[in-house]
């Protein structure tokens, strides 16, 4: 049952790869897309199943065949959903087919092989990631992990004839593979020190022991599985291919962003929550990470200009939240956020989607402006992604990151908690500034930076549209506008299952996530529990207190962001080109993202390409490589210039050295 | 009766007389002639172990090597037939263009 769910997409996979060239797109796109409905059935199913259980015994786990067998390393092919893999099922197949669903509409303009091409790459990304959260083991996840990585390569260079897609592509790969490294390296760890890859039997492991003091083994493993985390998940310092990843078609940036891939790291830390609670030193690092990651992110998306660029810093930023409540221990407020965050930047990316398609592939928000009312599903739509994100209550975006930022203060983390108040405040104001850009105002789609705007992020080639006839805009197509409503509702709902017992709520998705961070029941362990849950009784009427308080503090954040952009962008608009004006060394740096990328060609890259090119090719491959293989050449051409004088062509030569060899050897045999 | 040390020294003689022409006549067919003289000296001492032996294995041997030989002079002189027409010479020395 369980493997049923990779299943159903791969085999929409198989189907797209090898025939999709010779089927018509309503064939093969209904079909990928009936493949993630299928998925989706199957998870609803199992996760409903799964609620029958008692909260202990919530683990469903099939395990197929032996993978790996030798010695002690004994791995199994096995799935095993539990009520964390619950939610990530249901969040990858869910969005996941809506996304599908809009990409029919989206892509419609390409021809078939390639439509079917973009479905296939498109199930086999939903099978990769489904394999991740599901597998059982470290090695079956890291299938999934590097299949994901696999996909994105292909999908974000999936218009292989711009070379800046291909670039893209190549940059998402290697950044990965940097982060992969890492998460070979951290599984070596764990099974040197375990002698398992078994999630349960690593759990139950490290649940025995002590939480580690100092820099151990065990934050050595958690650190270089977090650096892996990174590179998937796109924190500082492996960020940087996550924009570029704006080449690929919009569909798959929602997929990328919000269904799949980048919420691998997050969801891989949920997994091993056990492992990385034992292990502080590690959790500091994650946390200091994800907020300086969230910072970051958000100041570099307030100014700019591309409406992808601008979700995709959002996309960091928020990512940089949910490393922030995995750093603090929150486990539960961390894929919370991830699950309402699915849903409305999946929204946001398929409304910005839906924008570009209206405008035939124009990106620059300097030249948009005004199309509230030409494109009313759009707008609205993606108005409530807009206000979910930058948290207003009771919109799904307030409770999680509210939670976050709850349980960070609780810790007793003052300065992250700071600097998550600060990311909130810019990602109200610049989800705001994109709104007011996009939306309202007036039209700006004639401005002179169109023309180059337009060669520079280009998107499909759309030959049957002009780029001319802008007056008359069609808001999005019935399959989009099936998929972008659906997410609407998805961003003001998701989050009403988690409302916090402050406000009267039960916050039944940290109840129901709870076994999945806790190691498997140990005798005597339940004792501890009972008594941390008495104690925290009477803490919980000062916590409410003071839940309440940090509630109103981050929707006032929320409020003031959104009436400075209100103010900045829509009311006066000169004191934005002003604020540029007076700082344009911070406008720059911003603009340019603090050039790392900048900073990472000059100190990693080029030293690379010039060792590559100067020491591997000029020096290794030429002369070692080549002068291996010329010489041995050369020894032969040398020693046979001296032997062919022995073949003279005289048979009389010949029938000499005979007769004087037989004297020789009988020689030998007579006087030896 | 004849030692068989007389018998060994004659086909040594032989075998030398046939080794040189061999090596130092410059006509094809003299150097197939020595070469016959040759294999007859081997059939001498054939024949001569072979009697003091007291079997007849040593005979035996030397029919085949005269029915070798015999098609060994067949094949030789079509070869240098086929050379003299070839070249219009029968020195070793003119054919000696199977070389580098």
């Amino acid at each position: 049952m369980l493997a049923l769910i990779p299943l159903f997409p791969f085999l929409g996979f198989v189907v797209n790869s090898t025939m999709g060239r010779r089927l018509p797109k309503g064939v093969s796109g209904g079909l990928a897309s009936l493949a993630m409905l299928a998925s989706f059935a199957v998870s609803v199913i199992t996760v409903l199943q799964l609620r029958g259980f008692s909260p202990e015994a919530r683990a469903i786990e099939q395990t197929l065949y032996t993978w790996i067998a030798s010695g002690d390393l004994n791995i199994a092919l096995s799935f095993r959903v539990d009520p964390l893999s619950a939610v990530m099922i249901l969040v990858i197949t869910g969005i996941g087919s809506l996304i599908h669903i809009y990409s029919t509409a989206y892509m419609h303009d390409e021809v078939d092989s390639e439509f079917a091409r973009y479905f296939s790459y498109l199930n086999l990304f939903a099978s990769f990631m489904l394999v991740l959260v599901l597998g059982s083991n470290f090695p079956l996840m890291f299938v999934g992990w590097e299949g994901v990585g696999l996909c994105s390569y292909l999908l974000i260079g999936f218009w292989f004839k711009k070379k800046s897609a291909n670039d893209a592509g190549k940059k998402a790969f290697i950044v990965n593979r940097i982060g992969d490294y890492a998460f070979i390296l951290g599984m070596l760890a764990i099974f040197a020190k375990f002698g398992t890859l078994d999630f349960q039997g690593v759990a139950s492991a490290v649940a025995a022991m002590p939480v580690e003091a100092g820099f151990g083994i065990l934050s050595l493993a958690t650190l270089l599985l977090f650096i892996g985390a990174t590179g998937k998940s796109a924190q500082i310092p492996l960020y940087t291919w996550l924009p570029d990843a704006m080449e690929g078609p919009t569909p798959v940036s929602a997929l990328i962003h919000a269904a799949t891939m980048v919420t691998a790291g997050v969801y891989m830390i949920g997994r091993n929550a056990v492992l990385f609670s034992h292990a502080p030193e590690t959790l500091t690092i994650v946390a200091v990470i994800g907020a300086l990651t969230a910072l970051m992110a958000g100041t570099i998306g307030l100014v700019q200009n591309d409406i992808k660029r601008v979700l995709a810093y959002s996309t960091v930023s928020q990512l940089g939240y949910m490393f922030l409540a995995m750093g603090v221990g929150a486990f539960g407020a961390g894929i919370f956020h991830l699950y309402t965050h699915a849903f409305f930047k999946a929204c946001l990316f398929l409304g910005s989607g839906a924008v570009i398609h209206a405008l035939h592939g124009e990106q620059d928000i300097r030249n948009m402006g005004g199309l509230k009312k030409e494109l009313p599903i759009t707008y609205w739509t993606f108005l409530i992604g807009a206000i979910a994100i930058a948290g207003v209550f009771p919109l799904s975006g307030f409770f999680s990151k509210d939670e976050i930022l709850f349980e960070t203060f609780v810790e007793g983390h003052k300065l992250l908690w700071t600097i998550g108040a600060l990311t909130a405040l810019l990602t109200a104001t610049y989800m705001f500034r994109l709104v007011f850009l996009t939306f309202h105002g007036e039209r700006r789609h004639d401005a002179p930076a169109a023309a180059d705007a337009h060669d520079a992020h280009g998107h499909a080639p759309a030959p049957s549209h002009g780029h001319g006839s802008g007056s008359h805009l069609h808001d999005a197509p019935p399959a989009m506008a099936l998929a972008l409503i659906v997410l609407a509702i998805g961003s003001v709902a998701a989050g009403w299952i988690g409302i916090p017992h402050a406000i009267g709520g039960h916050n039944e998705l940290a109840t129901w996530l709870e076994p999945s961070f806790s190691a498997p029941r140990v005798a005597g362990e339940a004792a501890v529990g009972e008594a941390a849950a008495e104690e925290g009784e009477a803490a919980e009427t000062e916590h409410a207190a003071l839940e309440l308080t940090l509630m109103g503090v981050s929707l006032t954040i929320a409020v003031a962001g959104i009436a400075f952009a209100y103010f900045v962008w829509i009311k006066r608009r000169r004191v934005a080109d002003n604020m540029v004006r007076e700082f344009p060394g911070l406008h720059r740096l911003l603009l340019n993202k603090y050039y790392v990328d900048e900073l990472y060609d000059a100190t990693i890259v080029q030293p690379i390409k010039a060792a590559s090119t100067e020491g591997l090719w000029r020096w290794f491959d030429v002369r070692v490589i080549d002068g291996a293989v010329n010489g041995a050449a050369s020894i032969v051409d040398g020693s046979a210039g001296v032997l062919r004088r022995l073949q003279s062509g005289s048979v009389r030569a010949y029938a000499g050295s005979l007769f004087v060899g037989v004297v020789m050897i009988l020689g030998y045999y007579l006087w030896r | 009766m004849i030692p068989l040390s007389h018998y060994l020294i004659v086909s040594a003689v032989l075998f030398a007389i046939g080794t040189a022409g061999v090596f130092l006549r410059r006509n094809l067919i003299t150097i197939l002639l020595s070469i016959e003289i040759m294999l007859n000296a081997v059939n001498l001492t054939f024949v001569a172990f072979g009697r003091f032996a007291g079997d007849l294995d040593g005979q035996i041997i030397t029919f085949f090597v005269m029915t070798v030989a015999a098609a060994e002079a067949a094949v030789g002189l079509a070869l240098v037939i086929a050379l003299f027409r070839h070249r219009e010479s029968l020195n070793p020395d003119a054919f000696s263009s199977l070389k580098w």
